[in-house]
This record gives C-alpha cells, structure tokens and sequence, in this order.
C-alpha cells in the first residue's frame, strides 16, 4: 500500500509542481522556524476565532432575512404571538427555534465575535509591553491596529442585525453621536440611515457591510499581517544564542503544523463549548426594537463599553459650566463630542502613532527582533498600564450600574468617583508601574551580582554568619545583563559657532525632551567588570571563603560596595 | 548613574543555545509508546464528539420551548466541543512528546535590499518613465496634468450619484418637528386609546404615543421615536410651573418628550418619590417637577415639554407641537423654521 501512495503522491506533486513551480514555495516555508512562546498563541486566537466566525457566519445566512418589512409573529415562541416585527427580527427567532441547532450556531457566532476582539487586544498588548512593533514591524503594528478597530466595526454591525430593542437603542445611541459631529452630523445620520432613524434600510445595509465589505477587508489585512509575519520571520524572547540576527525555534513542518493547526481545533472548541453551554444574547427576551421601551442594567457587546462608560462620564453641566454651547445659533455639543469622538479618536491615534513616537526617543536605527521583557523598557511599560488603566475606568463606568446594583452602591458616587479617578488613576499607574519595572530591573542587577540565596548560613572563624548565595549560571546571568541599555540623546546647541540657527532644531528639541522623558530613569546592566569587582569583594561566590582573606576586611568592602551601589542608583 | 570608565568596555559573551534536554519519550521507549497512546486517545474522543453531535440530530426531539431547545443546543454543542477539541489537544501532544523539540537556528537577513537591487530598481523605473515619454526633454504639462485632474474627479461620476441617493430626501429639517398637532389626543402606548385626565392618579405614569400614530401607514416607526411622551401627574404643589409655561399642565399633569436631550434613549425610568426621570442608557436625571431640568448626567438641556389641555370630552390633548426639536443636539438645531426655539431653550 506504501508503495503505490508514494507513487500517487509524487505524481500530483509532479504535475501541480510542473504547472505552478510551487516546490520552491514549499521548500521555502516547510522548515521555517518559529520561536516558541506561549504569549504567541494570542494572535493564533484571533486568527481562528475568525476563522469560526466565517464558517459559523455562511450558515447564519441560510437563514437570516436582511429586512425591515414589518410582519406579524405567528412561530413557536408564546411570548411572541401576534407581536409585530421585523423580518429580520421573526428570522433570528426562526433561526433560533425552528431551526434545529440554529440557536447554536447562532450563539457559536457570537461567543467567537466576543472572543476575537478580545485576543485581538491581547495580542496587541502582548506586541506592545514585548517591543515587538519596533522596526522593521512598525507597518505590521499598522496592519494589526487597523484589524482591531476593523474587528469593532465586525463585531457591532452583526450585533445591530437582529433588530433587537437592546441592539436598537444601541444604534440610537450611535445616531445621537453621529448628529453631534459639528456641521456634516445631521448629514451622516441621513446617509446612514437613508432618512431619518431608524428608516427602512439600516439592516440590509448592515447585512452587507456585515458579510462583505469588512471581512473582506478583515480577510485581506489578515494576508497582509501573516506575510509580513513570515517576511520578517517571527520575534524571539531573549536567552542564550538569540541575537537580533538569527532566529532559534522550531520548523513550521511539522511542529507548528501539529501545534498551530491543533491549536484551531482547540479555538473552535473551546467556543463551542461556550455557544453549547452559556445563553448569549436571548433576543427573544428583549423583543423586537421599537423606539419607546427600554430596560435598565443591559450593557453593549463588552468591546463597545468603554465608549458608553465614556459618555456616562462626561458631564452634561460642571458646576454651572455646561459642556453645550452655542454658538451664533450654531449647536457644539462637547458633552458628546468629547467622550465618543474625540477621545476614542486620540486613543487610536496614539496607539496607531506608537511604534514612531517611541523610535524618536531612541533614535534607534536598528532591526530589533529579539523582544524586551516588559521590565527593560520602563517608560513604556508605564504607558502601556496607564491605558489600560485609562481604559478598565471607561469599561467599569460602563457598567456602573450593575456595579451599583451588585454592591449597593450609590450609582451618582460611582460616577462622581470614576470621574476624579480617569485623571488621577492612569498618571498613578504610569508611576507605580515605571517604579516597579526599575524595581525588578534593580532586583536583575542583585542577583547577576550576588546570586541567588541558597539559604545555607555558614559561620566564619571570626563568628560572623554569612548566607552562602549561589552565582548564577551562565543562561540566567545572559538574560539579566542583556538589554538595550539606551541613553537620552543629547540635543546639540541651536546655534553653530557662527551663530547660525540650525534648521529643524524646534523637531530636534521636542525629540530630546521626548528622549528625557524615556530613558532620564535608567538602570543600567552588570557589566562584566562591576561583576568581577563584586565577586573580588567577596559577595556572592561561596568559594570565596576559602581564599583565607582576613574575614574582617572582606566585611567592611562588602559595605563599602553596597554603599557605592546604593548611590549609583 | 556612570559606570566606571577606567574598566573595559568588556560585555558579556552569549552562551549560545541551551543544551537540548531529552524528554521522557526521548530515552524511554514505554514513555514513548505511552505518548502515542495518549496521542490516539484523544482523537478517539473527536470521533465519540462527532457521533453525539451527528446521533443527537437526528435521535433528539428539538421541542418547542426555550428549555428543551437549549437542551438540544447544547447536546449537539457538546459534541462539535469534544469532535474539536479531541483533534487539538492530540495533535498538540503528539507535537509536544513525539515530534522533534531540539531548536534549529536559522539566520535572518536585514529587510533592505542591497545596494544593487535599489540601483537597479532606480534604473528600471527611470527607464520606464522615459519610455512613457515623460522623462525625455519635452515636460508634457498638459498630460500629467490632465491626467492628474481626470483620477482625482472621476470617482465623484460614481460617488455623486450613488451617496447622494442614500440619504434620502436629506431634509434633516424633519428632526424639528414630530406629529403633535393642535388638538392630537394623547393616546396610550402601545395600544392607542386616548388618556382621559380623569385616568391620571397622583404619581402616575402614562407611555404615551400621539393618537392616530398606529394608523400611519408610512414612517409609523419614525414617527414613533420622535414623538413618544411621558404624561405624569404630580400633587398640584409639588409642581414647579416654569415661567412663560404657566398653562401647558393642567392640574398638575405634564407632559414631557421621552427622548433624552444626550444621545436618544427613551428616559423610561420615574421614580415617584423624588420626581427624578432617569435615562438608563447613560443616567441623565431630569427632575420633572422642575421643568425636567438636567439634575445629573450627560445631558446638558431639559426634556422638552409638550403644552397639554383638556378637550370637551375629558381627554388630554396637545396645544400644539413641541416648540423645539426633540432628542439630541445636532449642529443646526436653532436654525431653521422654529421661531420660538430660542425663546423656549433657557
């Protein structure tokens, strides 16, 4: 049997090979290595939660019906009976319970909606506290950022599709910012909504960016991020012979054919098994949309929160300051401008913007494929957790009134208190964050320099007990000095000893104050010689109380090392 | 901080790759026949996953109430679950205990290419564009130029037409006005039967719709979300009348739109007590006993009030449409037709 598969298969390779000249392709990619690392499963995550979502979303179509057109309910579902609705609302209750595993389906689907922005996230800030947007990634850190905020537009025009009176007050909520942007906002609304809200076109022109236009995008940009992937072959996390130069890991065939290919399977089902046992948005509890009625405590799709805490946090009126004015009879309603246009705004464009903002504190020109640990890079760890801390405010105040309700709390204190904590919490976790990050880089210089403690205590002639510590080995002491030890720039003087101002010095200056404000605070790697120096004084190295130095001398250098180590840093 | 500059700069030297560390089924063939039985186990289990889910179609009943359907989901779920996950977890360890684990190094290579190729490339493009004619001695003003402006305008030929028709008849002048008229009774909603004032106790609360609004047969649903109003009746002396309003309640009844001034809710919320209207979407607070003025929250302007009287026959009726645009600000929300709207937005 051996024998004539052999044949088999050599003859198809033969003739696609002869028609395509795919053996080099093959050659090419079926050993490229891949660096392990669990963190680099995130992306996989995101990669085949949309893979589910595709193939879960082609037999959602089989069933769902794009409409406006109003009908009368005549199904299973007694709650229903005689209630008027959308088609696509009567389709999403068809689909749900006449459609034998349609509800399952339908709730594979969104359970891997939910899941796929929130790896997506992940992986972005795994790429971001790693460094792995650094060159030659920067475009691919483009690539990725325009997935994510593609993933939010995935994620909330199917949310709109079943007409819900949940997913409806969330598109009025949409219509009302939308009408805040100054002069084209009443324009917007009507193009979206042909008319006015909530018109008679809104859902099949969801439907079609829904399962057209922005998976396709998704689908594209994916091939995109994937190429350059294997164009710029993968990061690596430091340790012994990974240099920015070479790549250690295992061949794509077969290791990461078995582990990536089985990690799909685990993907889909671990989000089957969350559509089999967790009832995600019950549409037929909410009932069809209709503009008057609405419920307290229903919260948006997890990945839309931080927009609603937003504009739950803004204040209509600050005292007797009110955030809308008008001006010459021309409305500006800041109260919603700030919180959902503005600010999510200047979120995206400061993590789009990243990769750059931080290559001009560097000035590093460099390729840079071995990855940080989050300790080395202070400054942007800080940044890194004052976001999300910016963000987990936004998401909290988003559901303030469940919190509210859940710890008997008032739910205006909530407010009062989250609105004090968006200026105060990010610069705090900024500062912890950057202290506790130099703190473990300051605790990587102890150990390279005095090893780890043994807890073996040894008593000296003189009577002084002393705990033995044990010298790190050669791979452990590498991962603790090896890191880009990176000082400010220095800004040259604006005038030439002509007294000729240099052009471009305003751009030059801000980078250096930019460059200031990252590496001023630094703690700088053992270098081989303060190492040698320690362990001449004695510290660390437990062979060194055999040398027969006078115990007495060897104390007092200990100290005075010590000292000239607490001042340096 | 300085590092001593008397030292050498010496730096660390990488110790290279770590020894590889065989793995059980590396040196012990029980462990290795273990893995492989292990391996085999879980794609069995995917085979058992894909049998519930296939037999549990066609063996179980799909019922027709919500337990017995989700009783059937998650039967058939469980079994994509293990079919899945039986494939994963095998080939995942058959990857991790059978497959090869000792790292390989590989060399990268800076993304820039070469000198040469850039050079060449220069070259290639500079020839092409001297074939195209433009590179030669004749500057061809006029070709790029129109060119130029020919891309620049020619998606308006699709993009005019198409954008211009989603939007309707653009009339956004539309969000000023709702169907109150002179006269519409208030009826209740959903069912449209016109509220006596007799009907309205102290304290209650009436979701109300413009009678005749169910009747529509065009924009009913338009309609509707601009036009529902809250009618509540407060104790005569509990009511703050608001100057220049004095006769649009009627005995201590008010009737106020129940969309929210921030981004549109309906403010369906009232508590009783303190007279407070609370939108739930982003907690706006009104206090309806002062002019549903802004008491908490993202809003910045008070609901609009809907005059109300009493007709011959005992019933709630408008004076008169709202005398400013209900809902959300937008830009051109004073302008327009409404001349009272200025006079009324204190």
């Amino acid at each position: 049997m051996g024998t004539k598969l052999n044949k088999a298969a050599s003859g198809t390779a033969n003739y696609v090979d002869e028609r395509t000249g795919i053996g080099a392709l093959v050659k090419f990619l079926s050993r490229k290595l891949f660096p392990d690392h669990w963190s680099f499963m995130l992306g996989e995550v995101a990669l085949y939660s949309f893979i589910v979502l595709l193939l879960t979303g082609v037999f959602l179509t089989a069933y769902f019906v794009p409409s406006m057109d109003i009908v009368t309910y005549e199904g299973p579902l007694a709650t229903m009976q005689g209630v008027e609705m959308s088609k696509a609302f009567e389709s999403t209750l068809w689909t749900s319970f006449e459609v034998p595993g349609g509800l399952l389906i339908r709730q594979i689907h969104h359970w891997a909606a939910l899941m796929f922005t929130a790896a997506i996230m992940i992986h972005m800030a795994r790429v971001f506290f790693t460094g792995a947007f650094r060159k030659p990634r920067e475009i691919n850190w483009l690539v990725g950022f325009t997935l994510m905020i593609m993933s939010l537009a995935a994620g909330f025009t199917g949310y709109s599709l079943p007409d819900d009176v949940l997913s409806g007050n969330g598109l009025r909520i949409i219509d009302g910012v939308i009408k805040s942007i100054p002069i084209i906002g009443s324009y917007i609304s009507y193009w979206l909504f042909g008319g006015e809200f909530p018109g008679e076109v809104l859902i099949p022109r969801l439907f079609t960016a829904h399962v057209l236009l922005v998976p396709g995008l998704i689908l594209g940009l994916v091939a995109v991020h994937l190429f350059l992937v294997f164009l710029h072959k993968h990061t690596q996390y430091p340790g012994g012979g990974r240099t920015h130069k070479n790549v250690v890991g295992l061949p794509l065939f077969p290791v990461y054919t078995a582990k990536a290919g089985g990690f799909f399977f685990v993907v889909f089902g671990i989000i089957a098994l969350l559509g089999a046992l967790f009832t995600i948005n019950p549409v037929w509890n909410y009932g069809p949309y209709d503009p008057s009625p609405v419920s307290a405590g229903t919260q948006p799709d997890w990945y839309i929160l931080f927009v609603d805490g937003a504009l739950r946090l803004m204040p209509g009126w600050l005292g007797g300051f009110p955030f809308e004015w008008e001006i010459w009879g021309w409305t500006l309603s800041l109260n919603i401008l700030i919180p959902a246009v503005i600010m999510p705004g200047l979120l995206f464009g400061f993590m789009a913007l990243y990769p750059w903002i931080e290559a001009w504190a560097t000035g590093d020109r460099g390729e840079k494929h071995v990855l940080d640990r989050p300790r080395n890079a202070p400054v942007r760890t800080g940044i890194g957790v004052a976001v999300i801390s910016f963000y987990l405010i936004l998401v909290l105040e988003g559901s303030n009134d469940i919190i509210a309700n859940l710890f008997h709390l008032s739910l205006n204190d909530l407010t009062y208190t989250f609105r004090i904590a968006i200026f105060v919490v990010p610069p705090l976790a900024f500062w912890i964050t950057k202290r506790i990050a130099m703190g473990l880089q300051r605790k990587d210089r102890e150990l390279v320099l005095h090893g780890h403690e043994s807890g073996r205590i040894v008593r000296h002639e003189s009577g002084e007990y002393v705990e033995v510590h044990t010298p790190l080995d050669d791979q452990e002491r590498w991962l603790r000095v090896n890191y880009d030890n990176i000082a400010p720039m220095e800004l040259e003087p604006q005038y030439n000893e002509e007294g000729v101002a240099r052009p471009g010095y305003k751009w030059e200056s801000f980078k250096a104050r930019l460059s200031r404000f990252y590496f001023e605070d630094r703690v700088e790697p053992v270098t081989p010689a303060e190492l040698a120096a320690a362990q001449h004084h004695g510290h660390g190295a437990e062979e060194h109380d055999s040398d027969g130095h006078a115990e007495a001398t060897e104390a007092d250098a200990a100290l005075d090392a010590e000292l000239a180590e607490l001042k340096k840093d | 901080m300085s590092i001593d500059n008397h030292t050498e700069h010496v730096e660390f030297e990488d110790p290279g790759v770590p020894d590889h560390r065989p793995r059980k089924a590396d040196v012990d063939d029980k462990a290795d026949k273990r893995a492989e039985r292990q391996t085999a186990f879980l794609f069995g289990l995917s085979i058992v996953g894909t049998l519930i889910a296939v037999v549990g179609y066609f063996a179980i009943d799909l019922g027709e109430d919500v337990e017995s359907i989700q009783r059937f989901t998650m039967v058939l779920g469980l079994g994509i679950f293990l079919a899945m996950i039986g494939i994963g977890l095998g080939a995942i360890h058959w990857a991790k205990t059978l497959m090869r684990d000792h790292e390989m190094v590989e060399e990268r290579h800076e993304m820039r290419s070469s000198d040469e190729a850039r050079e060449g490339a220069i070259q290639d493009l500079k020839d092409g564009v001297v074939d195209s004619g433009l590179g030669g001695p004749k500057r061809r003003t006029l070709l790029k130029g129109s060119l130029i402006t020919a891309l620049a305008i020619a998606p308006l030929s699709v993009l005019v037409p198409q954008i211009g028709s989603m939007g309707g008849d653009w009339n956004v002048s539309k969000f000023r006005h709702t169907m109150w008229t002179a006269g519409t009774r208030l009826a209740r909603d959903p069912d449209g039967t016109p509220i006596k004032a007799s009907d309205v106790t102290i304290g209650s609360v009436f979701h109300v719709i413009p009678e005749g609004l169910n009747d529509l047969e065009h924009h009913l649903i338009e309609e509707k979300a601009k036009a529902v109003v809250l009618l509540i009746r407060l104790d005569p002396k509990d009511l703050n009348v608001q100057p220049g309003r004095e006769d649009w309640s009627f005995d201590g009844i008010v009737a106020y739109s129940k969309i929210c001034t921030h981004v549109g809710c309906p403010v369906a919320l009232y508590e009783q007590q303190t007279h407070h209207l609370l939108c739930p979407c982003h907690q706006s607070t009104f206090d309806v006993a002062n002019g549903a003025k802004v008491v908490f929250g993202p809003a910045k302007r008070p609901l609009p009030q809907l005059p109300i009287a009493v007709d011959d026959d005992g019933y709630i009726v408008a004076q008169r449409d709202f005398e400013e645009p209900v809902g959300p600000s937008f830009w051109e929300r004073l302008q327009g037709d409404d001349s009272t709207a200025e006079e009324v937005d204190h």
